[in-house]
């Protein structure tokens, strides 16, 4: 994967899935319809500061709530690259690597909203240069480290056709 | 050797020895998506080159978040979902039918020690019947309709240990929110809950639902209750985390606060608030008991003068049921407006839309800003039996005052 190098929009401690995209605007196929509406409770104002590639950036907890994969889906759907968290609930980590979207892990954080971030997936690090911090990231369990790299779970299974057997599967 | 609930399950449906913290492939014995989570559901089965699910039988799909149909876009994807059940013949509860939890466990789809994912996050809500149940997204799902499996690391377990009997006024719905108050909504995250103890057995299936399908507010992978069955129990020295007591007889009604499910305070602290929206409805507690109890709070009396009180009963057998014993007409008679069964008023998508400046007392699990369907509403969580009570004095009002 290649390093993601974009400024980030940052917000708080357990941004739920209901604000990333609420639940009267998840009924739809149409990618379009969830990006007009991503983060309309949270941010009002964030889809016109908003450049495709941007970054975003959260606190603890980062997609409770909902299972809804609407919320990965309407966050790429926007143009984001990337989100990365001081942690993440565990049904949109999941959503977000089976939909292609890379989430970074990297514990409590103090990026500032606005920074510019050097993501390097290789190597597990996000570089924010102008304080000088290097963060890494909860690595991904190996079955996921996959999927990502396959660019998600339905390229993972046209490929493979099932999950690897056996124990701690690869 | 030892092992918590969790372990017993994943390693007889494993066939090995699973310890907390492995990573397991594990074969799923029954998978449930809705009509929000279905159509993303069906579309990326077929794009993994999927024509017919592992097993017919075993996949679920649900019409009730928005049932009946409200717009025309989301009355095609409804029919998509129906296409799909005709064409697979896995099975579909058409809307009306019920939530589509309820529908899981009371038409035999869920069976003690199983392991059952759903595309929807309140799946947790199975665990009442001591099956290890998850709730995953759209295409996770549709990987298990693929494969017939999952692959899953093995949480450690929270022991949640239930003594006493509930007070007059208060029920299991505040067991739910007190623990969601203690654990906080990360608390539980990549973790399971597993409930027992000499409190248990007064709750019945209805009074487990709450506290199981309130888990994931907590960021729980699963929340169950022990069965009667050894092979259902943890064993005392397994390795725990550390766990939480709660005796049911100190247990005074509690609210969540707008915003937070896990801001949990005592019912007092909420000082009589005006209400303008009473929501009896979702997942959490729409069951009979639950309806019968919003009843004899209500009375001979009439819902207070600028409130609306909705009521969604968990499925069309809970509604038959509770019109055959008078129920439904006593609810009525005091000024409920019934609502087909489904999920619209919690998750705002139509059958009750609150106002901006409104305050909803509910009986649901969320309250997150807009959860509702206005950003500007604020919804305050409660028993049904405190969600009757404010409906009849138009403030926020514990059952007991009522009923005394």
């Amino acid at each position: 994967m290649k390093a993601i190098i974009a400024p980030c929009h940052a917000y708080g401690d357990d941004v739920d899935t209901d604000r990333i995209i609420a639940g009267k605007y998840t009924k739809t196929l149409n990618p379009a319809d969830l990006a007009a509406r991503v983060l309309e409770d949270l941010d009002p104002d964030f889809r016109r500061r908003m450049q495709a590639g941007d970054i975003l950036v959260g606190g603890e907890n980062f997609g409770c709530g909902s299972s809804r994969e609407q919320a990965p889906l309407a966050l790429q759907a926007a143009g984001v690259s990337a989100v990365v968290a001081a942690s993440f609930a565990r049904i949109f980590y999941r959503n977000a690597i089976n939909t292609g979207l890379p989430v970074f892990a990297v514990g409590p954080h103090r990026i500032r909203n606005g920074s510019r971030l050097h993501i390097c997936p290789e190597r597990g690090e996000v570089r924010i240069p102008e304080g000088g911090i290097t963060l890494s990231c909860r690595p991904l369990p190996p079955v996921m480290a996959a999927i990502l790299t396959a660019g998600g779970l339905v390229p993972y299974m046209k490929q493979h056709g099932r999950y690897p057997a056996g124990e701690n599967p690869q | 050797m030892k092992s918590t609930l969790v372990e017993k399950i994943l390693s007889d449906r494993c066939g090995r020895n699973v310890r907390a913290g492995d990573l397991v492939v594990a074969p799923v014995d029954g998978v449930m998506a809705s009509d929000t989570t279905a159509p993303g559901c069906i579309r990326a089965f077929r794009a993994m080159g999927g024509s017919r699910p592992f097993d017919p039988e075993r996949v679920v799909l649900v019409i009730d978040h928005a049932a009946p149909a409200p717009t025309a876009a989301i009355a095609d994807l409804h029919g998509m979902m129906r296409r799909f059940a005709e064409e697979t013949g896995v099975i579909l509860y058409e809307g009306g039918e019920g939530i589509c939890h309820h529908l899981m466990m009371d038409r035999g789809h869920v069976r003690p020690g199983s392991l059952m994912v759903g595309a929807d996050s309140h799946s947790c809500t199975w665990g009442a019947l001591s099956a290890f149940a998850c709730g995953m997204g759209s295409t996770d799902v549709a990987a298990i309709m693929l494969t017939g499996q999952t692959w899953l690391e093995a949480p450690r377990s929270i022991p949640v240990r239930i003594t006493g009997c509930l007070q007059p006024g208060v029920t299991a719905k505040d067991i739910a929110l007190e623990i969601t108050g203690r654990l906080g909504m990360a608390g539980a995250t990549y973790r399971a809950l597993e409930f027992f103890g000499p409190g248990v057995e007064a709750l019945g299936i209805a009074g487990r639902i709450p506290l199981a399908n309130m888990s994931i507010e907590c960021g729980a992978k699963a929340g169950l209750f022990w069965g009667d069955d050894e092979n259902l129990q943890g064993d005392a020295a397994a390795d725990w985390l550390p766990g939480i007591d709660v005796d049911l007889a100190r247990l005074a009604p509690k609210v969540a606060f707008p915003g937070r499910p896990d801001d949990v305070r005592d019912l007092d602290e909420a000082g009589h608030r005006p209400v303008q929206v009473a929501f009896i409805g979702s997942c959490t507690n729409t069951r009979e008991e639950d309806l019968r109890l919003a009843a004899q709070v209500l009375g001979n009396g009439r819902v207070a003068p600028g409130v609306r009180l909705l009521v969604t009963p968990a499925s069309r057998r809970v509604f038959e049921t509770l019109l055959e014993d008078g129920t439904i007409s006593r609810l009525s008679r005091a000024g409920a407006t019934i609502l087909p069964p489904g999920c619209g008023a919690c998750v705002g998508t139509h059958m009750g839309v609150p106002g901006a400046g409104e305050t909803v007392i509910s009986a649901a699990n969320r309250n997150f800003r807009g959860r509702m369907g206005h950003p500007e509403a604020g919804v305050f969580l409660a028993s049904p039996a405190t969600v009757a009570a404010s409906a009849l004095t138009g403030r926020i009002t514990a059952a007991a005052e009522v009923l005394s």
